[in-house]
């Protein structure tokens, strides 16, 4: 017997209304607040190039991190959320080394060797991290029911937060200036500073390699293995434990490497850096669909662009006062949005709603 | 297993405590607590706590070691405790060779001079060699405690960990006894020093610990049977006579204690408030929620608009008139938040949850809303609750003069936390057992299964969020009038942190856990300045090593229990634990 009640049919009327009401107020507020800001042409081209590029070089870092939270995804099917203080690390490796290459004057002298072995050194630091909280937080967990790792996660995430905070204090540090980034660099007759982009080329290369890595090595093709069928692949004599290390280390290798590029536009590092990259990062990698590594990187230029442009675009011409406060907002509207309606992303497949 | 192999499974426990101790002093947490005695002029709470680790690495290894060879030789053990104790400090010793070769305080904002001074006693570079003889003779001292019989190691373990606890605790327990007359303030001037126990004051402890712990360990099964033997009347009267006297207690307490104590126990209150009712959605539907704190909001914005004497109240209206309103909206934003996101599976929701949260907090605090909720500025003027009549509303940013009782201060507003967490602690419990409890919990056990039980599954998990809501609109009303204004900044994603982490701790689904968690997270790190710094350090350790160790809680509850230990009283191998969300 299929009969629903009326109080039934009454919530699902009220789901699906409320649901419908949600997109259309988005989308009317998108449309509206575009065609307005165009007809009043406040921003020159010039300044819409400039979000653009901006919200490349933002993305591309979202991005970097985002291929993190997929790639653990993809094989455990964990979120996990301590990604973004990894993240972190990495940052504060990054800092440590440039800080002291600055200060003997390496830094000076060969700026693109300084600059390369700082970002090695985080990928270094956040790899060895990531293997530890791997090993300690999420191993003993495995296997359990979903929200078990999740929680362990997220108590691993303020551990580390606050393990940096004792290490290293409260304030914020300002990153050493490496003279050979200031500037800009004319690209189609506009003015683009030089860091944006090394942020955009750097970032692009190392989801290059990773691809590489995880496409066309025998490692990766042992971590697609292992993220089809762990059972399956260990029978074919694939040591799952040392790929899933190896898939940790990987991610938090980009990520520590995302880690100096976004301390390299913002100049500062701090305990709680971390945490909104984070979150940002995983939106993008949702929004690319999860387990998806070229999703990934789609999904963390897309929002790179829409929280760049999105307060100028959408914002400001429906009334709203300083939409650029609202810039969080904008990811995390995005983040809510995804999941409710296509919570298998742009490029993902279609999983089902449960697990 | 041979000896060798033995030695350095020891070697690795004292390594570990090393790295432990190496830890806490990086983080700061040795310098911090040094500042405090264990006993007053002899040892400091910071060197208690490397003595401590020497000792536990040493107690720890002897047990494996026991564990491995499956028997206890005194010497083997002595051995071993002492080798794991040596190593501990050994590790620590090298780490202050560096120190001292070294500038470490480049990198590591605590390795300071002030470090190494204490990690070496004070005796300068000569300290350095102390460190290994004080870890092996820790280490040693842990081996004999671990060797000594049960009933001996029981009382002392408990005695150690009793002292540590009186020292962080000395310095609250003299001012309120300070406070009173007569011979208590004398006992407490016996007992407490300045900075820490006296030296009498910690064998008197160590004695009546150690007394009281024997005593009832052999007495205990007795005094409980001599309970159950009682007639069934009897044991109603001491039931209703300990809970008079309870209610005393709970009554009297902030008059004897001051405002301090009665701020905290409000605190411990709300957040009580806010863990029962994610207890709902949590523990017992098996929804994660991280931006509980919305609901928070809700009911602190609520009552601030209505009843606020400063530029954005809009109606002016008495707090109690407030409350049950603010409780009715934070009871449609949850059904307006749990509307849409009730269909997504379990860890996206608590990231969907999160992602509505920050939502909020960014909105209240931004000047687009400003006109609304005040933005980065709050709402301010809070009028106080009034028992009696309240005189009109003169002007902007002046009070109204209450004639009757004045809820004005901490001392006063912890009657109506009290009262309110009283109030939801019986709801959670009535609501436990009844149809409603028991659909929630088939939910969070399977979902499928108890949809084709007839559940409605939107209605049931809707109902879940808009009373987990209720419960945190209620603690965010009376907040609001404890501090007496609102900023958008306090509602941050920790608050819903702490609130998870209090379920987590004190028992998931277990109504008196998350009330022992609400006391052990919120209430100690209040009381204890020096804990309260590492705060979030301690609840990401204590998060970590729940779901590991101990993922059904302090105070588990009987179900949640059952469940995670069922599958291995089985034999037959069970099937794949299933996702519960």
């Amino acid at each position: 017997m299929m009969r629903t009640s009326f109080g039934e049919r009454v919530t699902d009327w009220a789901v699906s209304g409320f649901l419908w009401g949600f997109r259309i107020l988005i989308i009317l507020i998108v449309v509206l607040g575009t065609f307005l800001t165009i007809r009043a042409g406040k921003y020159t081209s010039e300044q819409w190039i400039d979000f653009v590029v901006s919200g490349i070089s933002q993305g591309s870092i979202y991005a970097l991190i985002a291929l993190g939270y997929t790639m653990v995804y993809g094989i455990l099917r964990m979120i996990n959320f301590a990604h973004g203080e990894i993240f972190m690390t990495g940052a504060f490796g990054g800092y440590f080394l440039a800080t002291w290459l600055t200060g003997i004057g390496f830094m000076d002298k060969y700026p693109a060797i300084g600059f390369i072995s700082a970002i090695l050194f985080a990928m270094l630091i956040s790899a060895l991290i990531a293997m530890l909280v791997e090993r300690i937080a999420y191993r003993p967990l495995r296997g359990a029911p979903r929200l078990v790792p999740l929680i362990s996660a997220i108590g691993a995430s303020f551990f580390l937060q606050y393990t940096f905070r004792g290490f290293f204090g409260p304030g914020v540090y300002a990153y050493p200036r490496i003279k050979a980034l200031d500037g800009d660099w004319a690209i189609f007759g506009v003015e683009i500073l030089k860091v944006k982009i090394i942020v955009i080329v750097a970032a692009l290369l190392m989801m290059a390699i990773l691809y590489y890595i995880v496409m066309f090595t025998k490692m990766g093709k042992a971590m697609r293995a292992v993220s089809e069928n762990k059972d399956v692949a260990a029978l074919m004599g694939i040591d799952v434990n040392r790929i899933i290390v190896t898939t940790f280390a990987l991610g938090a290798a980009m990520a520590g490497a995302a880690g100096v590029l976004y301390s390299l536009i913002f100049r500062q590092v701090g305990f709680f850096m971390g945490f909104t990259p984070g979150i940002k990062a995983f939106t993008a990698a949702v929004l690319g669909g999860i387990g998806n590594i070229p999703g990934a990187m789609v999904g963390g230029l897309v929002l790179g662009i829409l929280e760049s442009v999105g307060p100028a675009l959408f914002l400001e011409s429906v009334g709203i006062d300083r939409p650029y406060q609202l810039k969080d907002a904008i990811a995390y509207i995005m983040l809510v949005m995804i999941l409710l309606f296509r919570p298998s992303g742009i490029l993902g497949e279609r999983i089902s709603k449960k697990a | 297993m041979k000896k060798d192999n033995l030695f350095w499974f020891a070697i690795r426990i004292g390594l570990l405590g090393g790295i432990v101790g190496l830890f806490l002093s990086l983080i700061g947490m040795i310098e911090v607590f040094s500042k405090r005695d264990v006993i007053e002029n002899v040892i400091t709470l910071g060197d208690f706590m490397l003595l401590a680790i020497a000792l536990a690495t040493g107690f720890i290894a002897t047990r494996t070691i026991s564990n491995l060879l499956n028997q206890s030789k005194l010497v083997n053990n002595l051995m071993a405790g002492t080798l794991a104790g040596l190593t501990t400090g050994i590790l620590i010793a090298a780490f202050v060779w560096l120190g001292s070769q070294i500038n470490l305080r480049a990198v590591f904002l605590n390795a300071s001079p002030a470090l190494f001074d204490l990690l070496t006693f004070k005796r300068g570079a000569a300290g350095v060699w102390l460190l290994p003889e004080f870890g092996a003779i820790a280490g040693l001292m842990g081996a004999l405690l671990f060797s000594l019989p049960e009933k001996f190691r029981q009382p002392i373990t408990r005695a150690i960990i009793f002292l540590f606890g009186m020292a962080l605790f000395s310095g609250l327990f003299r001012v309120v006894m300070i406070n009173q007359s007569g011979n208590i303030e004398k006992l407490a001037k016996y007992l407490f020093g300045q900075t820490g126990l006296t030296l009498q004051g910690t064998i008197i402890f160590f004695v009546v610990v150690i007394a009281i712990s024997m005593l009832w360990s052999a007495r205990s099964q007795s005094i409980q049977d001599g309970f159950a033997r009682l007639p069934k009347k009897g044991q109603t009267t001491i039931r209703v006579v300990l809970l008079a006297l309870l209610a005393y207690i709970a009554l009297g307490l902030p008059q004897v204690s001051g405002p301090f104590i009665a701020q905290v126990i409000v605190l411990v209150c709300l957040y009580a408030m806010m863990a029962l009712g994610l207890n709902i959605t949590l523990g017992f539907a098996g929804l994660l929620d991280l931006g509980f704190v919305a609901f928070f909001a809700v009911g602190a914005y609520t009552v601030g608009l209505l009843t606020s004497y400063g530029p954005f109240g809009l109606q002016h209206i008495s707090f109690w008139v407030a409350v049950p309103i603010a409780v009715l909206a934070s009871m449609m934003f949850g059904a307006f938040l749990g509307l849409p996101v009730l269909g997504i599976r379990g860890d996206y929701l608590a990231i969907a949850t999160l992602g509505f949260g920050e939502i909020v907090r960014l909105l209240a605090g931004s000047d687009f809303l400003a006109p609304f909720f005040g933005g980065p500025q709050g709402i301010i003027g809070i009028q106080k609750p009034c028992l009696g009549t309240l005189g009109e509303f003169v002007r902007v940013d002046v009070p109204r003069v209450c004639n009757g009782i004045e809820f004005g201060g901490p001392k006063e507003i912890y009657y109506i936390a009290l009262t309110g967490a009283i109030l939801i602690a019986f709801i959670a419990w009535r609501l436990q057992r009844s149809r409603l409890g028991r659909a929630w919990m088939a939910i969070r056990e399977d979902e499928d299964v108890a949809e084709a039980l007839g559940i409605n599954l939107i209605q049931t998990k809707l109902l879940a969020y808009i009373l987990g809501a209720a419960f945190a609109g209620l603690g965010g009303a009376i907040f609001t009038v404890l501090v007496g204004s609102i900023f958008a900044s306090s509602m941050q994603l920790i608050v819903s942190i702490n609130v998870v982490s209090i379920i987590i701790v004190g028992g998931i689904g277990s109504i008196p856990g998350v009330i022992v968690g609400a006391i052990a997270l919120i209430g100690l790190p209040e009381l204890l300045r020096e804990v309260s710094e590492f705060r979030y350090l301690l609840y990401g350790a204590a998060l970590i090593m729940m779901m590991i160790a101990k993922p059904e809680g302090l105070w588990p509850s009987p179900t949640i229990l059952r469940e995670l230990h069922h599958e291995e009283s089985e034999l037959a191998p069970s099937k794949p634990s299933k996702a519960k969300a």
